[in-house]
């Protein structure tokens, strides 16, 4: 699967860095490597999802107690998350963390993916969310750890998108 | 039986819980019993109530979370009554009364009127400790039993589809968040 190892391991160790302790997710191809490093450190708590918007709950609990989380999901899974965006996240002001890979984005060759990868940044402008595309491995922990600070300083969600040359080798 | 009542009764025990509810009548009737800075109510976002608890729970190790939720709620949601089962925080209680009715919005039936069972849904989705509760005698010993027990315990209890009169409550939205989690995460200082 060319699914980019050490690129994953690059996000792993931002996400680390920057102080997430707790990660909500939904298998998804292109996240298999960063779900794998989660559920083998000890120090990270992985919650697998049946759907992601309970991400955006679990996410919420978790900052009321004083706990640093981020949500790894596809972009069709923020598409099914937006209720819980708007209604918790944005509602009560939680610094929600959204890790996001970007399919159906120039390169994709899977015509299921093209409609989500159409409306992803659209749906997020038009929430307000602000973001980030991820290219460039060398800049990873930086956006990281620049969106977690937004994301505190805002109490509002901030979206990342992984880039296909990001997370795919071929 | 009255959710209010059922409250009413373990509130004792409830006041010194980390607390979320729905929003609507559950959060009214907590609130007009004595509002606490540990109780949360979710006013919007339907159906996440329970994966919130989660989060409190798995954050907050050393307390007891205790989720209030209803049949339509947990409807919107039941893949979170799987997501409970398969992490299965020892410290939290998910007790969903259930009036067979979206009470809040107008009283339409929900699917609990025509069959659909919680109970066995939660038991299924691999919930160990799953209890009926339909009465305040059985209300107040499961909800005894899920505050000592170290294990996630779901309790069901269908409940008369009776609201408050008013539905005011004199505490702001985001005033009971940041009160909430300034309380909850004093909690856990040593």
């Amino acid at each position: 699967m060319p699914v980019s190892v050490k690129n994953s391991e690059f996000l792993f160790a931002a996400l680390k860095s920057a102080g997430i302790t707790l990660l909500s997710a939904l298998p998804e191809t292109w996240l298999v490597h960063v779900m794998q490093m989660a559920e083998d450190d000890p120090d990270m708590t992985l919650i697998r999802l049946n759907k992601e918007e309970e991400g955006v709950g679990i996410s919420s609990g978790a900052h009321l107690a004083g706990r640093k989380s981020a949500m790894l999901m596809q972009n069709h899974g923020l598409l099914t998350s937006v209720n819980g965006i708007v209604s918790v996240a944005q509602l009560y002001r939680i610094p929600l963390l959204m890790v996001i890979s970007y399919r159906g984005e120039m390169g994709e060759r899977d015509p299921w993916q093209t409609e989500g990868g159409r409306v992803t940044e659209p749906l997020l402008q038009s929430l307000g969310i602000m973001y980030r595309k991820l290219s460039d491995p060398a800049t990873v922990a930086h956006e990281v750890q620049q969106a977690q600070t937004l994301a505190e300083s805002s109490l509002r969600p901030v979206a990342l998108l992984l880039t296909r040359d990001l997370m795919w080798e071929e | 039986m009255l959710r209010e009542e059922a409250l009413k009764a373990v509130y004792p025990r409830l006041k010194d819980q980390v607390v979320v509810t729905i929003m609507g009548a559950v959060a009214v009737e907590l609130y007009n019993l004595g509002h606490q800075p540990n109780f949360f109510y979710l006013e919007h976002g339907m159906g996440l109530a329970s994966s919130m608890g989660l989060g409190l729970a798995v954050s907050l190790p050393n307390e007891r979370v205790t989720v209030l939720d209803g049949d339509g709620s947990v409807l919107m949601n039941l893949g979170s009554l799987s997501t409970l089962a398969r992490y299965r925080p020892p410290n939290l209680i998910h007790w969903i009364f259930d009036n067979e009715s979206l009470l809040s919005v107008g009283g339409f039936p929900t699917a609990t009127g025509t069959g659909t069972d919680l109970a066995g849904i939660a038991e299924k989705a691999g919930a160990e400790h799953v209890a009926l509760a339909d009465t305040i005698e059985a209300a107040e010993q499961a909800f005894a039993e899920a505050s000592e027990r170290e294990g996630l315990s779901v309790i069901v209890s269908k409940v008369e589809p009776i609201g408050p009169a008013s539905f005011a409550m004199d505490i702001g939205l985001l005033e009971n968040r940041f009160e909430f989690a300034r309380h909850v995460q004093g909690l856990e200082r040593p």
